[in-house]
């Protein structure tokens, strides 16, 4: 299509670019290093513009594609390319990428460099991750992006980041580890290639397909996180800096459902046929049951991240009832939750920088001192609680159609989450934002700067522009995700 | 046709830019500022639905797409309008009573630091209540739902640091989530086997939905969809049990009262259930359920009514006995009777609280009616047109509540759906009730002695007053200082009274002919042959005169002058006989008082029980099960695992020696046993 290499772009400018923002060393070229890091986000995202405008939405064949042999021993190839399914997430994740160093302009101090470089590496690694289509490249890029993040929580983190990195570490290490083996596996039995999309045509039997099932679920089901291994998120986030919760939340989390699309249902179709019940039924209990667990937290970045948890369970469970309904809605529903949970996580971020502390107790009556944060506050806890016109709303409505389509109880328990969601997000809001000034702290807190009101106001833009207009989200899902629907209907036995 | 569809989008846009002007620049454009756009937008509204009415009135439909806002699952997902009789309708109501609202409030508010954000709140309400009927499909309709829930819980919650305020606005949002709830799930039902959101081709197949059974359940699918898409209407509309929040929604500001929580966003239940009447004919068993749940509604929120003291909370408990009265004309297949008093009820119900909320400023925001009496002397055109609006509720002959009300009785009487025995002695007693409940409240505010003024000590602080309230003393009273005369309002409020009025009186005498009788709704709202409907009514209907003086012989009459006559002889000749009746029949006052416990049932069940449940799930499933065995205890497994191994890592040779003769031992045994 275009002669330059896009996504190597994409994947390397904020890689290098980190590198040099490492460069500049001590705190004492702290300015620069911010202002070079924003330099290189807004680069890094200017390049993925490119794969929309010039994303053909007529085909499900991969695009923008790159092979170069690597390691030729192996047959393993620098092999990359997007398709419908993915091409949103390099995207989503060079664009968060900008919000994210803006976010931590003022507030980190100290190894400001080194800061803004984990995230600019990460970034490009999990560009990587979205667009390679070798296997071992893949697994390169997950394990490599898992560094980054813990190093941000364990560097920048609360009192308590140690336990929260290793725990986070060694929770997705364990299953990327299974994933390993299924890999290798997959190596052997087609006759060593480590090409993903040839595997897709792999033909397997059922035992060694449920098991390989079992390896990715394992793995992918991790990083979402499914119940019942879920519980490392709500400590990472609460340990994590809060630009680490941003991508933790809006990228980090995507990287095991993508997963689910791109190796489980196409590799072992009839293994994911076989187990969508259990798949199902462990996203419907992350639904209700955290849902109810999110209620009662009281630490704000708790509860947000068990909310996430729960948004996510609607994403898994989108993906098993093999309708497009169901798996549209959830990737629409990865994308909505990439806008408002980071918004979610910004808008915590903003009141810890100020009052130091996450407690729901510890506010009440913000609005009185803080009216515009009020108001973007308020637009995103609706979001979060699945209002129509926002974001949140459409990818809900999409997976609840979907799962009334499939099978009605289904979509009765994941409906639940209208009255949850909603539960518990307006329940902090009005605990956190609405009564009477609740102490000294909250009268003396000073309203969003320039800077804070920029990264909420863009993030509503969007929040508001995809709940109103989501057409051009979905327009370029439907080739990919109607292929890959074919494909899992097709027995591999 | 285009040029209509300008105007068409006039309609909700105007109010949306007035809006979106005293909600962003409110502090650039000042209070006067905010309160001309949004008066304007609204305006603009009102005028262009008159020019669409007459061009409906010619015989002009629409149904079309405005945009095409997804498209996923072979599904268009669209924005657009059905411009019809019924939408007509529904867009003038909504945007008259809104004008009068929007002018209502620059006196009302005109003390209130949240001016323009109040102005703002109003007019977005008009454009997500507009949105919602004009649709001409589920998903829209479902927009304008959830918008107008939003901006309910904005203005429940207006007064922010009132805890009550904000208990309620929280109380009315997720109580509207529950009957979403069953909405949603009807909108996915009807997705799911009909294939199309858009309302003419789902009607299109309501014949083949009426005979599918569901897959997995097996139910008769189109009663699915009916009842689900009925959870939502009872929602919104507030009928028993999902009617929690509509009472305490009175925390808000007066003038919402009379917009949002009387004349219009509550009637959107009844809207959705006139619209989709070619869905809900074609199952007796949803028009059941739909008529006990408005019958009982309407009987047993009126006997609420009778044990308030709060000015608001008498008109708020009528709201709902009527949203009843609508509910059980739907429920007997009367869709156009219950559009009808849809209709009249907005008019005379938004007076009513309007002229509350007159006497409440003409009080200083003292809202219990105990302290009150003999207000008309003082607020005389408040007093006449309370009186006017009081009589239309109560159904009095050729007053607009007459002709709606009355409608609603006889097509229960002649209805033979299950379920209309019951229905006929609830709104028969229901006429009763509301005739006593209301002319109590007009006794005690307008006649008899001036209580106010006087240092009084009976516990009326736990009502607040619709004010600003700066003092943070709890025990802090509204209301008039010793000695001090309540006052009439200003024009502003006085002139929307005035204005509603005028309807409130003459509406049903006038339209009662084309709507119930004639061809208004003909092709919008379908009544099947096997149910009466209004056919009987139609039969022995000879004009609007004709049916007044009729009512004066029948039953309904008599039941409403016992009610008006029981509470002038309680409250203005005998007022030691209630008191002595409350005080005989205790138990039933508690009863009434705790408003039936539903409050109470869900406040136990429900709230602590969900929180009960998340801690327990979050202590025992995720600290205690996951964390605490599995993840912990696999770490603690193996730092064991490696303690153990430790021991035998000692450095002492004789031990390694020890080891090495054992295991050889050991593998000897095995190698000699092996054959």
């Amino acid at each position: 299509m275009t002669d330059i290499p896009l996504l190597s772009l994409a994947i390397w400018v904020p890689i290098i670019g980190g590198l040099l923002v490492l460069a500049t060393g001590s705190d004492r070229n702290a300015p620069l290093a911010r202002m070079l890091a924003l330099a290189v986000a807004v680069a890094g995202f200017v390049v993925t513009i490119p794969l929309y405008t010039g994303f053909d939405v007529g085909t499900s064949a991969m695009q923008f594609v790159e092979l170069q042999s690597w390691v030729p021993r192996f047959n393993i190839n620098y092999h990359l390319g997007v398709d419908g399914i993915s091409v949103l997430f390099v995207l989503l994740n060079s664009f968060i990428t900008i919000i994210v160093v803006a976010a931590g302009w003022q507030v980190i101090e100290t190894k400001v460099a080194q800061y803004m470089a984990a995230f600019l590496i990460m970034s490009g690694l999990m560009n990587g991750i979205f667009s390679a289509l070798d296997a071992v490249l893949f697994y390169v890029f997950f394990e490599a992006s898992l560094i980054p993040l813990y190093l941000i929580i364990g560097i920048w983190g609360g009192a308590n980041r140690v336990y929260a990195a290793i725990k986070f570490f060694l929770y997705t290490l364990f299953g990327s580890l299974l994933m390993l083996i299924a890999l290798l596996y997959l190596f052997m039995q087609s006759g060593g290639s480590f090409s993903i999309l040839d595997w897709h045509q792999l033909p397997l039997p059922i035992e060694p397909q449920i098991l390989i099932f079992l390896a990715f679920l394992i793995a992918f089901g991790v990083k979402v996180p499914m119940w019942p291994v879920h519980t490392w998120l709500p400590d990472a986030h609460v340990e994590a800096p809060t630009g680490g919760s941003v991508v933790l939340a809006a990228i980090a989390l995507k990287l095991g459902a993508y997963g689910f699309l791109r190796f489980s249902l196409p590799i072992v179709p009839d293994a994911a046929n076989e187990l969508a019940p259990l798949v199902i039924t462990l996203s419907l209990i992350a639904v209700v049951y955290i849902g109810f667990v999110a209620l009662v937290q009281a630490d704000m970045k708790k509860l947000v991240a068990y909310s996430s948890i729960s948004h996510m369970g609607f994403v898994t469970l989108g993906f098993f009832m093999f309708n497009s309904l169901g798996v549209e809605g959830a990737l629409v529903q990865m994308i909505s939750h990439g806008f408002v949970s980071g918004a979610m996580f910004l808008c915590i971020g903003v009141l810890y920088d100020r009052l130091h502390s996450r407690q729901i107790a510890d506010y009440g009556g913000v609005v009185h001192t803080m009216p515009k944060f009020a108001a973007f506050f308020m637009l995103f806890t609706m979001a979060n609680s699945g209002l129509p016109a926002t974001s949140g709303f459409v990818g809900e409505f999409m997976v609840v159609l979907g799962a009334v389509q499939y099978n009605f109880w289904i979509g009765f328990v994941a409906a639940t989450t209208l009255i949850l969601g909603a539960a518990y997000s307006l329940w902090m809001y009005k605990r956190v934002v609405f009564g009477k000034v609740a102490n000294p702290h909250v009268a003396e807190l000073e309203d969003i700067n320039g800077r804070e009101f920029a990264f909420l106001a863009v993030l509503a833009a969007c929040v508001l522009a995809m709940g109103l207009y989501p057409f051009p989200f979905t327009e370029v899902m439907h080739a990919s995700v109607n292929e890959l629907l074919r494909h899992v209907a097709v027995s591999k036995l | 046709m285009s040029d209509m569809k300008a105007i068409y989008l006039l309609v909700p846009l105007a109010p949306l830019a007035g809006a979106i002007l005293a909600g962003l620049f409110g502090k650039q454009i000042g209070r006067a500022g905010a309160h001309v756009v949004t008066i304007l937008g609204v305006a603009i509204a009102f005028v262009a639905s008159l020019f669409i009415y007459q061009d409906v009135a010619a015989g002009n439909t629409f149904n079309g797409t405005v945009y095409t806002w997804m498209q996923a699952g072979g599904i268009d997902f669209e924005v657009g309008f059905l411009i019809d009789s019924l939408t007509v309708m529904m867009m003038l109501v909504v945007t008259f009573v809104s004008l009068m609202v929007h002018i209502y409030t620059i006196g009302y508010m005109s003390e209130d630091p949240g001016y323009q954000r109040f102005f703002s709140y109003i007019s977005l309400f008009t454009f997500s209540m507009l949105m919602l009927v004009m649709s001409n499909n589920f998903l829209q309709l479902f927009f304008g739902w959830e918008a107008v829930g939003l901006v309910s819980y904005l203005l429940i919650g207006f007064w922010y640091e009132r805890p009550t305020a904000i208990y309620a606005n929280m109380k009315a949002f997720l109580v509207n989530r529950v009957g979403d709830f069953g909405f949603l799930l009807g909108i996915g039902l009807v997705a799911a086997y009909a294939g199309s959101l858009d309302y003419a081709e789902v009607f299109a197949k309501a014949k083949e939905l009426s005979v599918t059974e569901m897959a997995v359940t097996g139910w008769p699918l189109l009663t699915a969809i009916c009842i689900c898409l009925f959870i939502g209407a009872m929602g919104k509309s507030a009928q028993v049990p999902l009617h929690v929040w509509l009472p305490d929604s009175m925390e808000g500001p007066t003038p919402i009262s009379a917009l949002i929580h009387a004349a219009t966003m509550v009637t959107a239940g009844i809207f959705m259930v006139a619209r989709m009447s070619p869905l809900f004919e074609l199952s007796d068993t949803a028009l059941s359920f739909v008529l006990v749940i408005g019958a009982t509604t309407a009987l047993f929120m009126g006997f609420l009514g009778i044990v308030q003291n709060d000015i608001k909370r008498v008109v708020a408990y009528s709201t709902l006995s009527q949203l009843g009265y609508m509910t059980v004309a739907l429920g007997v297949s009367a869709y156009s009777a219950a559009v009808f008093h849809l209709m009249t009820h907005a008019f005379f119900k938004a007076l009513l609280f309007l002229g509350a909320g007159s006497v409440i400023i003409g009080m200083h925001h003292d809202q219990d009616m105990r302290n009150m009496g003999g207000l008309r002397k003082y607020m005389p055109i408040t007093w006449i047109t309370s009186l006017l609006g009081s009589l239309a509720l109560i159904g009095f002959p050729f007053f607009s509540g007459f002709y709606s009300k009355d409608s609603i009785i006889e097509a229960v009487h002649s209805s033979t759906i299950a379920g209309s025995g019951y229905a006929m002695f609830c709104v028969l007693l229901g006429v009763f009730i509301t005739a006593f409940y209301s002319f109590r409240m007009y006794f005690l505010v307008f006649h008899g002695d001036e209580r106010f003024g006087k240092a009084h000590d009976h516990a009326h602080h736990d009502h607040h007053g619709d004010h600003d309230d700066e003092e943070p003393s709890a025990d802090h009273h509204h209301g008039l200082a010793p000695g001090q005369k309540p006052h009439e309002s200003p024009w502003v409020v006085t002139l929307p009274l005035v204005l509603l009025a005028v309807p409130s009186v003459l509406i049903g005498f006038f339209t009662i002919d084309p709507m119930l009788f004639g061809e208004w709704f003909k092709g919008v709202i379908l009544v099947g042959d096997n149910h009466v409907g209004l056919r009987e009514l139609a039969a022995n209907y000879h004009g609007p005169v004709g049916m007044a003086i009729h009512g004066l012989q029948t039953a309904p009459f008599w039941l409403a002058m016992g009610g008006v006559a029981l509470a002038w002889f309680f409250y203005m000749k005998r007022p030691d006989i209630p008191a002595a009746i409350q005080r005989t029949f205790k138990p039933i006052h508690t009863l009434l008082e705790n408003k039936y416990y539903f409050d109470r049932f869900n406040e136990i069940f429900f709230a602590a029980g969900a929180r009960l449940l998340g801690r327990g799930l979050w202590k025992a499933g995720d600290q205690a099960l996951i964390d605490g065995v599995a993840v912990n205890g696999s770490a603690r497994l193996v730092g064991w695992v490696a303690q153990m191994s430790r021991l035998f890592q000692t450095g002492h040779l004789y031990q390694y020696a020890f080891m090495m003769i054992i295991g050889v031992f050991v593998l000897l045994t095995y190698w000699f046993n092996r054959g």
